[in-house]
């Protein structure tokens, strides 16, 4: 559709004639959709080439986008001391585990919303609209975490209080709502019961806005720190951003911390580590990327939302 | 919406539904079952913590009983006490300057940075160059804010960050300092949201845009329209509605400046400056157990956002725009 489009513009572009300085114009807007796009990367490949260099020449070039000498220290480091390993390993546990918990409180809940034969609907709608309009705030919800459910230090501090995302849930909802009646209606003649269709009927025929909502929730937890630092304090638990933030900002903490034997290298790749450290709790989204970019330009995500 | 309510109305046609609960609880066991833990859920962690907002009328402290639960039944009750104690405080004013020099500055700088974007992607023909450019801009939105913080940190540092080499080449002794500077932290904030939400925020303007006519624009060239008066009588008309949409959203957003990105940036030097509701709810609150005052302060935040949704909703409808409901 969209693509028949374009083609159509530009045929009747080029048959209208441009003016000189309409043509000036449009170098310029490619000129500066360039610029952003350069802009947005720079920081990336400038953080990926620093952590292959060594440590001599990123002290003594300023800027590269390839060094010359190409040096794995900094990720040798990483892999061979605790921190960063670790954290890697506990952030893939917490994305794992999170995201299958998501999934489940979600499709659980959306689908008995999406029937339309499903009495009490308006009601439990209602309920979930509410949670999207207000909340109680950080400091209860804190203290029922912290206080009362005692999750403190445990993961279930991170899968739990985020399980449902409303607009996520609402998304699946919609996919639901949207599968033709008579696939259901099929299986009803034949006797099965509603958790029959849910299971081998409506998820599998789902699985385009599944894979996409399981994405966006990898994505936020990959991604989440503050709450991994409100609630795990024990440094065996903590997940790669606050390792990652502990890195960077706190530079002391590579020496001192690390039980790691630097006869090997001479003097601890300080700058490279930092840069690799950044790499690595970047690469994983880097990956997934191209997925869910399949999916949310497809109009997915923007435009159900309405629904 | 109506086309759900048509739906519902055929459906109920075919099957005449018998009213009854029980029998709906009967015919449709599982549906019951299944929405057993999503109900759950949102008991416990969104309509606990809505009544643990007492704590705001209350002098409440953990001490007060042998667990939480029992401390927020025997806290005593003091009124508006405490919203009092957060108005007349030392704080409120600073706080409220902070938050409010942040946000606003978002509506004025950052606002407007996606409706730009969107309107130069709009005028790209090139379909291969127009995807390899959406594809980059979108990616910082992925990206988490310790990953941002963290390149900003190396690419603005005084001892070895490129930019700010950069521009000590250019501008000496006066370059400027982001990471500490007060006066350049609500430019920073600025700078990091606008380099991570420009390109993914394009994305429901160019949906708005894919569905203008083509022909409209065939049509405004017979007629001689250059591409100012295009933009102007047709892509602008076009997106007018989702940009109401957007501002009144973000209009609600107004004292939530967020708390993850301006914590991370925060420092001993850029304190007096980087304060906001946010950071104040989490360090009172969280970090000094002032649960009282912070929960009073973290309702305030969110009655003024209900009120300015509210208000921005009716002033967009007064000039005839469809608004958010």
């Amino acid at each position: 559709m969209a693509k028949s489009k374009m083609v159509y513009r530009t045929k009747h572009a080029n048959r209208i004639k441009r003016t000189p300085g309409d043509q000036v114009v449009q170098v310029l807007i490619y000129l500066i959709i360039a610029f952003c796009a350069i802009v947005t990367v720079l920081p990336f490949i400038y953080v990926v080439a620093g952590s292959f260099a060594t440590e001599r020449e990123l002290t003594e070039r300023a800027f590269f986008l390839f060094p010359k000498e190409i040096s794995l220290n900094a990720y040798q480091y990483i892999f061979k001391t605790g921190d960063a390993l670790r954290g890697l390993r506990n952030s893939i546990l917490v994305t794992v585990v999170g995201t299958m918990i998501n999934m489940f409180f979600s499709c659980t809940l959306a689908y008995p919303l999406s029937r339309k034969y499903f009495k009490g609907r308006n009601f439990f709608t209602n309920m979930v609209i509410v949670t999207m309009l207000f909340s109680g705030g950080m400091v209860p919800s804190y203290i029922l975490i912290a206080q009362i459910l005692h999750l403190t230090n445990t993961y279930w501090a991170l899968w739990l209080p985020g399980a449902i995302n409303a607009f996520n849930m609402i998304i699946i909802k919609n996919y639901f709502q949207g599968i033709p009646q008579e696939l259901e209606e099929a299986a009803r003649m034949d006797g099965c019961n509603d958790l029959f269709i849910f299971w081998k009927i409506i998820l599998p025929v789902s699985k385009p806005v599944l894979a996409s909502i399981s994405l966006f929730y990898a994505v936020t937890h990959w991604n989440s720190y503050f709450n991994a630092m409100m609630y795990i304090n024990d440094r065996d638990m903590e997940v790669i951003q606050i390792v990652l933030r502990r890195i960077i900002f706190l530079t002391t903490s590579l020496t001192t911390d690390s039980t790691f034997d630097w006869g090997a290298f001479g003097t601890p790749p300080e700058k490279a580590v930092k840069m690799a450290t950044t790499v690595v709790a970047t690469v994983p989204i880097l990956i997934v990327y191209p997925f869910i970019q399949k999916y949310f330009t497809k109009g997915v995500m923007v435009g159900s939302v309405k629904g | 919406m109506t086309k759900t309510k048509t739906a519902a109305r055929s459906s109920t046609r075919k099957k005449p539904v018998n009213g009854t609960w029980k029998h709906a609880l009967q015919s449709h066991k599982w549906l019951y079952i299944l929405i057993i833990p999503g109900v759950a859920y949102m008991i416990v962690f969104n309509f606990l913590p809505m009544l643990g907002l007492v704590m705001a009328f209350q002098d409440f402290s953990p001490y007060n009983g042998d667990s939480a639960i029992d401390a927020l039944i025997h806290s005593p009750f003091v009124g508006l006490d405490v919203f009092k104690k957060f108005f007349t405080g030392p704080d409120f004013w600073r706080l409220l300057k902070n938050t409010l020099s942040i946000s606003i500055a978002s509506l004025i700088f950052y606002f407007p940075m996606p409706i730009i974007l969107a309107l130069l992607l709009n005028e790209i023909r090139c379909s291969w160059y127009k995807r390899v450019s959406q594809t980059l801009v979108y990616i910082p939105h992925f990206i988490s804010m310790v990953i941002v913080a963290s390149l900003t940190y190396q690419l603005f540092n005084t001892s070895d960050g490129y930019i700010y080499h950069l521009l000590q080449q250019v501008m000496g002794k006066n370059a400027p300092d982001f990471l500490s500077d007060s006066g350049l932290f609500v430019p920073l904030i600025l700078g990091q949201n606008i380099w991570k939400e420009t390109g993914y925020g394009t994305i429901i303007f160019l949906a708005a845009l894919a569905g203008v006519d083509v022909e409209l624009y065939e049509a405004a060239r017979v007629d001689g329209a250059g591409r100012w008066k295009q933009m102007w009588h047709i892509t602008l008309p076009a997106i007018k509605a989702t940009i109401v949409i957007m501002l009144i959203l973000k209009v609600g957003q107004i004292l939530n400046t967020g708390y993850e990105q301006i914590y991370l940036m925060q420092n001993s030097m850029n304190r007096t400056v980087s304060d906001v509701f946010d950071t104040y709810i989490y360090t009172k609150g969280i970090e000094g157990g002032q649960y009282s005052l912070s929960t009073a302060a973290g309702l305030f935040k969110s009655l003024v956002g209900m009120i300015m949704v509210i208000g921005a909703n009716k002033l967009a409808k007064l000039f005839g725009e469809s608004g958010l409901y």
